[in-house]
């Protein structure tokens, strides 16, 4: 899973990168508006990933980072006046200084047991924000947000999503892909064989963690501004939820699985909604389907069906 | 001063005790040996020297510095390397991804262990750096385990049956592999059933039974006395 970019990944990255750059030029606000929350949620797919595909542990509370991203971005920027840069900085730095924070206490325990505790921090934040209503407006969500004139525009705000969301994969790309990527893969399949080889197994679970509270925290950014407002679902353990299906959806063991499972089921909930308003029950089948049929997720279904007619002799 | 002394430890799986007061000493260079028959507390002296079962009481002192209670990636920095039974390698990684990670800086004054220093003591592994560890040969897996922890500059070394599971060719090669880290200024303990390996490389033997120490000797020792070989060692 760690080996490096083959020639037509690299093309493949290429051309998705330069059709989803070409989108604007279809003059369609509604293919706009996808393709910036799908980029969104995608980052935010691959940030739990490197909790789960690469550090081994499951959060059931990723959510928690993602919400603090955004609401501190929205509230900098909207009730005390602070530019983009300093706002959009306070808002990933708060993330990031509350994951490090709650995964100190977590890497302490594995399993379950850490899974719960992060659903247990999670709900912490929910909690604040829903009663912290002279901050945050509670449940009636903060909006409007006071989104930058330089990228109040749907063009615009697209483009600057896209510059954000492509350099921070290109950074998880490269983390994913040097000596604390292997050391990280180490640790997820043997944290005893890991500790004997020299690998400070807690620590490096600690900083997947910190690393995936940071990126978590640059979606959020961009999601509150994305939707002009923040609301307290965004914190709620249900949007934990789907964003670990998303990574199960597309498959944890491979670097972009996420970002695919991410966009498959952005675009599965809206055709869904277009037919029926029983989306949770179209969700409850997919996720029986992976876990019972296809638990590498898409990619693992791809690799399969290349092996199978591609005659792919791998060894 | 021997470079580790283990003196008098007890440790427990919960509530089984295994280890009922294990005193060794290793010199620097020798490659000392631990034998009995299964489940007499070969692995669970290394397991406790290496802190992964830590033992109950009793120390265990690396070059005058005491190490019980320490953690395994600790004590691995401070210069002990475990190459553990069976297939201990990481599957989904590369053979060169699994050496990357083990990867430490050398003690001053000795010659580092890079991969090129260890392909030239396992060439097999030098064809097939791309190749996941998970579908190498037994063999290959027991070199690439050995190798990993080479990478790390240990200046002991604990082998915990290197020999098992391997066709007799590839337990000569091993051994072979074995006497040349010895020739290069490593201390070795060895935990092994088959008596020709140990025999061939031993400079000590401790012989194990019940959790205790219940012969100590040289290699020529041994070999001169078939009586304790029969006593502790055949089945």
């Amino acid at each position: 899973m760690t080996s490096p970019l083959s020639k037509t990944g690299m093309a493949a990255c290429l051309i998705i990168l330069i059709l989803c750059a070409l989108t604007p030029l279809l003059q369609s606000d509604y293919l706009i508006d996808v393709v910036t929350e799908i980029l969104i949620v995608a980052l935010f797919a691959l940030s739990l990933n490197i909790i789960i595909g690469y550090s081994g542990n499951v959060s059931f509370g990723h959510a928690a980072y993602f919400a603090i991203g955004g609401y501190v971005n929205a509230i900098l920027l909207t009730t005390y006046g602070w530019p983009l840069l300093p706002s959009a900085v306070a808002g990933v730095l708060a993330a990031t200084l509350t994951a490090a924070i709650v995964a100190y206490f977590c890497t302490r325990l594995t399993d379950i047991y850490f899974a719960m505790l992060t659903l247990a921090f999670s709900m912490l934040v929910w909690a604040i924000v829903f009663k912290w209503r002279s901050l945050t407006n509670g449940d009636d969500g903060f909006t409007p947000v006071h989104v930058p004139a330089m990228i109040d525009d749907r063009t615009a705000f697209f483009y600057f999503t896209m510059i954000v969301i492509v350099v921070s994969i290109a950074v998880l790309w490269v983390i994913t892909h040097s000596a604390f990527g292997r050391s990280l893969v180490a640790v997820r399949e043997n944290v005893g064989r890991a500790g004997f080889v020299g690998i400070h197994t807690r620590r490096m679970r600690w900083q997947a963690f910190v690393i995936a509270g940071f990126f978590a925290g640059v979606a959020g950014v961009l999601f509150g501004m994305y939707h002009r407002g923040m609301y307290v679902e965004s914190a709620f353990w249900t949007q934990s939820a789907q964003v670990l299906i998303m990574t199960l959806l597309g498959g944890i063991y491979s670097f972009f699985g996420p970002l695919i499972g991410a966009a498959v089921l952005f675009m599965l909930e809206r055709l869904t909604n277009e037919y029926t308003e029983y989306w949770p029950t179209v969700l409850g089948v997919i996720l029986l389907a992976i876990l019972l049929f296809q638990p590498d997720g898409l990619v693992g279904l791809g690799k399969r069906i290349k092996n199978k007619f591609g005659g792919g002799g791998s060894p | 001063m021997p470079q580790l002394e283990v003196n008098d430890i007890h440790t427990s799986y919960g509530l089984s005790q295994v280890l009922f007061g294990i005193t060794l000493d290793v010199e620097e260079g020798e490659i000392v040996s631990l034998v009995g028959r299964n489940g007499v507390g070969k692995t669970t002296t290394m397991r406790s020297i290496m802190g992964l079962t830590k033992p109950s009481q009793g120390s265990v002192k690396f070059e005058g510095k005491e190490i019980a209670g320490l953690a395994a990636h600790q004590i691995s920095k401070l210069g002990i390397g475990f190459v553990p039974e069976e297939r201990r390698i990481f599957p989904d990684l590369t053979v060169w991804e699994n050496l990357d990670i083990a990867r430490r800086p050398a003690p001053a004054g000795r010659e580092a262990w890079d991969e090129e220093r260890v392909y030239t003591l396992f060439p097999d592994l030098k064809e097939i750096p791309d190749r996941p560890g998970g579908v190498l040969s037994g063999g290959q897996q027991q070199m690439l385990t050995i190798a990993r922890s080479l990478m790390g500059n240990p200046r002991l070394l604990l082998l915990d049956e290197p020999s098992e599971g391997l066709a007799p060719k590839v337990v000569e090669n091993v051994r072979d592999q074995v006497k040349l880290l010895k020739e290069s200024g490593l201390t070795i303990i060895l935990a092994e059933q088959n008596l020709g390996f140990i025999l061939y490389l031993s400079d000590k033997v401790h012989i194990l039974e019940k959790g205790e120490v219940k012969w100590s000797g040289t290699g020529a020792a041994l070999k001169a006395d078939k009586s304790i070989v029969e006593q502790y060692l055949t089945v």
